[in-house]
């Protein structure tokens, strides 16, 4: 059974903006799940009708077999949704946040109550559960919105950017967790911005762009795709010449930083067998962009200019 | 079923700790400002007045201001709450969750008819202090404060799911509600009023409310009690089917 299907799903707002047009997607059970898309390009008006947060126009969409049009209070029963922007009740304390969430989806104040710190201990914030969210940091809040959407553990978790302003630290601790919690049997949409969080966690992937899918695939086949990936190279000495490599469009940064791209049909070892023959000696070296940002920046390019 | 009930109870729970933690601006006031109407109209001025329909003038004001207070409370509770989630978003919360939106419904006009009660409560309070009252009719008392608080609970509902800022939730309730409050037969009898303006208030509903509490307490009505029930549960009956439709609608919750 799928997660998530959708069929030809069009959105269009009142003041004419045709958000979606024919939006037609699958999400098997337990995955990992990356959308990506620029800005604006209908990622969170995706998010927003499946969380029936925003009217669709047309279409139809059903969670784990069940329509949300015929049986609207069963899909939103396996939803579980990290929002974008942080929508908490103000005076509410950090437990009530969660307790509420609980009491909409209909636990016993007991079981509320347990989940609640479960899911707050799991997320590090039993200890600021008398406080109201105002009072916690950017991550932390991000933190209880996810443990937020746990509290009644839905088969599905929609998470739209919830590393958006997060530190790198705090980031890696939520990805181990995300991960653990898909290993428990949750499925998993999250939408990025951080394509490297997109390619370490999911599992496969669709691109969004103008309101169309425009890649839908695994992430590896995506990743296989790339036919042109470049690396920047720190030299151990200065160099004061673009060294005579045309076959890797080289490009002098500084003395000691090389940019050179690879094709998918040459090789590292016949590269740093050029660059030996040169003379040049490689310190350290890097990718220029994550391999899916390359991928992500190449098809909204290509797809921008149909 | 087990869950619309706890999700109607955490809904009402929430409104309930809403208004109860700021007491001192929600319970606090009517009981102020009923204290000094009490005290001018009431007590210095109504010693003049004499006898309203066979009344002390103080004991024949006392259910109108207590009706004035819970119709301004239940409406105030709703439309201050539910803006209050939309304009923080948590209103989002409870959309995405499995709840129906007679649940959603039925958490919101219930605390505000809590709040319109415990408002009841502190003005039946002082008035006490002032006049005995004594409650001729309790049914007729009780259903009249419930559906009263209920309608216009409801009422602030609708007004705020059309609003899109606090000011639009303060216009209503200065502009219409309280003129009407007013003119609805709080301080006379409409039969005391010249020529064609008793016919002309019979037009304001508030009047049929302000009654209908007054025959439950004093046994005096100025309207007919069967007449005054058909205009307050059909009212109640209306607002209710459209506030159902407009949350089902999304209309200035979902875009």
């Amino acid at each position: 059974m799928h997660a998530l299907a959708i069929q030809q799903l069009q959105k269009t707002y009142k003041n004419g903006f045709h958000a979606l047009k024919g939006i037609d997607l699958k999400v098997e059970e337990g995955d990992f799940f990356a959308l990506l898309g620029p800005n604006g390009a209908g990622k969170t008006t995706l998010i927003g009708i499946l969380s029936s947060l925003v009217m669709k126009t047309s279409g139809r969409i059903s969670v784990f077999g069940k329509d949300l049009d015929t049986e609207p209070e069963a899909v939103k029963s396996c939803i579980g949704l990290v929002p974008q922007e942080f929508n908490f009740s103000v005076f509410d304390k950090v437990l009530e946040v969660t307790t509420t969430e609980a009491g909409y989806h209909g636990l016993p104040k007991k079981l509320a109550l347990e989940r609640a710190e479960k899911y707050l201990k799991q997320l590090d914030l039993w200890d600021k559960r008398k406080v109201t969210p105002r009072m916690l940091s950017g991550g932390m809040k991000r933190r209880l919105m996810i443990a937020r959407a746990l509290v009644h553990e839905p088969k599905l978790l929609i998470l739209d950017e919830p590393t958006a302003g997060v530190d790198i630290e705090i980031r890696h601790t939520m990805w181990q967790f995300l991960r653990k919690i898909n290993q428990q049997g949750t499925t998993i949409i999250l939408t990025t911005h951080y394509l490297e969080e997109a390619e370490d966690l999911c599992r496969n992937i669709a691109i969004i762009n103008n309101g169309h899918i425009i890649e839908n695939t695994r992430m590896s086949e995506l990743l296989g795709q790339l036919q042109l990936e470049t690396f920047v190279f720190y030299l151990q000495k200065p160099l004061f010449k673009t060294p005579d490599l045309p076959e890797y469009d080289p490009l002098l940064v500084d003395e000691t930083t090389l940019e050179l791209s690879l094709r998918e049909s040459q090789t590292m070892n016949d590269l740093f067998d050029r660059l030996s023959n040169q003379g040049i000696k490689v310190a350290r070296m890097r990718n220029k962009r994550n391999r899916l940002e390359e991928l992500f920046i190449n098809l909204i390019h290509v797809n921008s200019k149909k | 079923m087990a869950n619309g009930y706890i999700a109607f109870k955490t809904i009402l729970l929430k409104e309930i700790s809403r208004f109860t933690r700021v007491w001192i601006q929600t319970l606090l006031p009517p009981g102020i400002t009923t204290l000094l109407y009490f005290l001018i109209f009431g007590h210095v001025m109504g010693a003049r007045i004499g006898l309203m329909h066979g009344v002390s003038y103080i004991e024949y004001i006392a259910p109108g201001l207590v009706m004035m207070n819970v119709i301004s409370n239940a409406y105030a509770n709703t439309s201050s709450s539910f803006l209050q989630a939309k304009f923080f978003r948590s209103i989002e919360e409870l959309l995405a969750a499995p709840v129906s939106n007679n649940i959603i419904l039925a958490g919101f006009i219930m605390g505000g008819v809590i709040r319109g009660l415990a408002v009841a409560v502190v003005v039946t309070t002082v008035a006490l202090c002032f006049t005995n009252i004594h409650v001729m009719h309790p049914i007729v008392t009780l259903i009249t404060v419930l559906l009263t608080a209920a309608l216009f609970s409801i009422a602030g509902l609708i007004n705020a799911i059309y609003a899109k800022k606090f000011d639009d939730i303060s216009i209503i309730p200065t502009f219409i509600l309280t003129p009407l409050t007013y003119l609805g037969g709080v301080f006379y009898s409409v039969h005391l009023l010249p020529g064609i303006w008793p016919t002309i208030s019979l037009f304001n509903p508030i009047l049929y409310f302000v009654n209908l509490f007054r025959y439950g307490l004093l046994n005096i009505s100025d309207i007919n009690i069967y007449v005054g029930f058909t205009v307050l549960i059909g009212m109640l009956l209306s607002l209710y089917i459209m506030a159902w439709w407009l949350i089902d609608k999304g209309v200035g919750i979902k875009t």
